[in-house]
């Protein structure tokens, strides 16, 4: 059920799963209040645009703000049964920078797969400070916050952060975000949202660490 | 067990009671021990036994009276022996203790 | 194919009350129930619904102003979740009891204490002999479609009980999937409105809820466990032009995995979900899973049916039963069905994911090697006590 407009998937499929039953796992790390469950639900809902079987849930608690938050989204090309939480991730996204040395967040990401996180500084100085000795990765950094800061006047980045992994990922088409964004969201909020997600589309940057 | 009665195939679902006002057919007075007796002499027709009545079993009757001391009312107050319970509430309340609640004799 | 919309479950399950005309809407906010009223009420201020929505002040008045507007003859919804199930309890009698064909959802939550928010079947078991048709869900479709099947059965002539629909608290109500959504017009053509049981009416008046003597109680009980026993015939029914209807199709249980696996997992809810995962994700061969989705009425001939052949049972239970003979509410299902049925298996009881503890691939792993391993022992030497999947020793 691959539409043509969404080889962009498939392809990433074929590159990091040998499996017959493919599937893209993301996990969002942020803060109660940054909307790492709204990212998740967007890009869930895209993928569903998109023709795919998707799932988003929350790491369920009773949010709160500033609090640790966990997101997941599932994608697939068939129907999804399994609905645990994601322990080995594809993509991982992290909403605020002062957590990407937690080792909750860096747990379990696949081989090959991508780290992207919402900061002012460059990727190769996040491979650094994690230390990502050994392991496959991509790595791809946004200032999502400033972004945000400058749009809204308040920092909430789950948008700018989507925007960021579809550009690094090359997971769904733009077109199909922002037209998940325009019906959730409705007048200036849906235009401005839109706005920052094409920011950060065009301004992450990307390095891959081998 | 009652051979009389329906089986749980005949009775309408839900136990709903399908005849309307079937209470009527259940004649309460053989809860009664004590039975009100309302003197018409001392009666000053206030209505408050007729009001106080749980079971509304004070009839107000368009019947002339002629009091003892001469007095004329085109009411009377009655009991409805079928279903007053006798529970005295309208002796108790009456303001010049013209009812008097006497043992039912069977 | 019809086209796929994102909804949450909760979102799924306000769909389909809107599918279906619902007349009065009566509920009491709790966690993970809330947004499925929510979003109805939303509907409603926008002129998509026309319904009543009647706020209360506790889930024990939702389900009285339930029954009351049910006994007008109106199409009613309410949805509740872990002890406000429990504070609907006394009311669930007499919802049964009274024959109304009242539909609720329970977003299933464990319940206290500790306080937990997070999903097991405490509620959702603890409501199990209430007399009320009772189904669950795997997944945001088939808790939007329960729905509308559950007006089709609770409103048949020869059923008029309440019908409870369940899905799992989080991992269903707020996990967002796509959903092929039923239109008011499909849905009223598939159950359309129609006044079947007895109702207040000035015009025509009738008594309910009078006073049942020992004359006369028990044969309103002998025609509530006739009505809630032939159910299943109506159930059957309606799935099968459901799935005419609308191309899905269900069953009172659901067997996924090899026929003659020799070891079979009984589950219900999400985790089947996740047990289904893993037999594709291990290509298991020898595991068959049988979920079971229509609870009451249980569907004890296909339980005989598809557990016949296999070697060893496992149950997995998401509630708890403290001094039972028995640990897990389906686990004493299962066993009373086949010993009825002269079937002497080798059937374990688990119990895994309380209070929302997720139950991973992982733990289905080391579930199925116990059963592998206990396969081989004689019947005397299988556990006797329910094995805790997951907790801290």
């Amino acid at each position: 059920m691959v539409f043509v407009e969404d080889v962009y998937l498939f392809y990433v499929f074929k590159i990091y799963s040998c499996k017959v039953n493919v599937v893209f796992e993301i996990r969002w790390h942020g803060r109660g209040g940054m909307g790492a469950v709204t990212a998740a639900d967007i890009t869930a809902s895209a993928a569903i645009k998109a023709g795919y079987y998707a799932l988003a849930f929350p790491e369920f608690g009773a949010e709160r703000r500033g609090a640790p938050v966990t997101a997941y989204t599932r994608i697939d090309e068939r129907v999804i049964y399994d609905r645990s939480p994601i322990e080995e991730p594809d993509a991982v996204v992290v909403l605020d920078p002062t957590m990407i040395t937690s080792p909750r967040v860096l747990a379990g990401i696949k081989d090959g797969g991508y780290l992207i996180v919402n900061t002012a500084k460059d990727p190769k100085q996040v491979v650094e400070e994690v230390g990502l000795k050994g392991r496959k990765l991509t790595v791809a950094t946004v200032d999502a916050t400033d972004l945000a800061m400058k749009v809204f006047n308040l920092p909430i980045v789950n948008t700018a952060m989507v925007g960021a992994l579809i550009s690094t990922t090359k997971l769904l088409p733009l077109d199909r975000v922002l037209e998940v964004v325009n019906e959730k969201f409705s007048g200036r909020i849906a235009s401005l949202n839109a706005q920052l997600i094409k920011q950060a589309y065009e301004l992450v940057k990307v390095v891959k660490h081998e | 067990m009652s051979k009389s009665l329906p089986s749980w195939r005949e009775l309408p679902i839900g136990a709903v009671i399908l005849q309307p006002g079937s209470t009527v057919r259940y004649k309460t007075h053989e809860w009664r021990t004590l039975r009100p007796v309302i003197n018409q002499d001392k009666c000053i027709r206030c209505r408050l036994c007729w009001a106080y009545c749980p079971e509304g079993t004070i009839l107000e009757l368009d019947k002339p009276y002629t009091t003892k001391a001469g007095k004329v009312y085109n009411i009377t107050y009655e009991v409805n022996y079928d279903y007053c319970k006798g529970c005295g509430v309208c002796a108790y309340e009456c303001p010049v203790k013209a009812i008097e609640m006497v043992p039912e004799v069977r | 194919m019809k086209h796929k919309v994102p909804l949450s479950g909760n979102s799924a399950v306000a769909y389909a009350v809107k599918a279906m005309d619902v007349d009065v809407v009566s509920a009491y906010p709790i966690t993970p129930q809330t947004t499925i009223v929510e979003k109805i009420a939303e509907f409603v201020a926008n002129g998509e619904l026309d319904a009543k929505v009647i706020h209360v002040e506790s889930e024990h008045s939702a389900l009285s102003a339930a029954v009351g507007a049910s006994a007008t003859g109106a199409r009613i919804f309410t949805a509740s979740s872990s002890q406000g199930i429990a504070l609907m309890y006394e009311i669930m009698f007499i919802a049964s009891s009274m024959r109304l064909p009242i539909v609720m959802t329970i977003a299933t939550r464990a319940l206290s204490a500790p306080i937990n928010i997070w999903n097991d079947h405490s509620d959702f078991m603890a409501v199990s002999d209430t007399g009320w048709v009772m189904m669950m869900a795997e997944n945001n479709q088939e808790a939007h479609d329960d729905v509308v099947l559950a007006y089709r059965i609770a409103e048949d002539p020869r059923v008029l009980l309440p019908v409870a629909t369940a899905l799992d608290g989080f991992f269903m109500t707020h996990t967002i999937e796509p959903i092929e959504v039923i239109s008011r017009e499909e849905g009223l053509e598939f159950a359309p409105k129609k006044k079947t049981w007895y109702t207040l009416d000035p015009d025509n008046p009738v008594t309910m809820g009078a006073l049942g003597d020992p004359n006369w109680y028990f044969e309103f009980k002998k025609q509530q466990y006739e009505a809630l026993k032939n159910s299943r015939t109506v159930f059957d029914e309606a799935v099968k032009e459901f799935e005419k209807k609308f191309g899905r199709s269900y069953g009172p249980v659901e067997y996924f995995g090899n026929e003659d696996a020799e070891v079979v997992l009984v589950a219900m809810g999400h985790v089947s979900g996740n047990i289904k995962a893993f037999i594709e994700k291990t290509s298991a061969g020898n595991v068959g899973l049988l979920r079971v989705k229509l609870y009451r009425p249980f569907p004890e001939d296909l339980i005989v049916k598809h557990l016949e052949n296999a070697e060893i049972v496992g149950v997995i239970d998401r509630a708890l039963v403290p001094g039972s003979p028995y640990g897990g509410p389906l686990y004493s299902d299962v066993i009373v069905t086949l010993s009825k049925n002269n079937l002497s298996k080798k059937v374990v009881d688990f119990i895994a994911g309380l209070g929302g503890r997720p139950v991973t691939l992982g733990h289905i792993k080391n579930i199925v090697e116990k059963l592998e391993e206990l396969k081989l022992k004689p019947q005397k030497d299988l556990p006797k006590e329910p094995l805790f999947v997951g907790v801290r020793e």
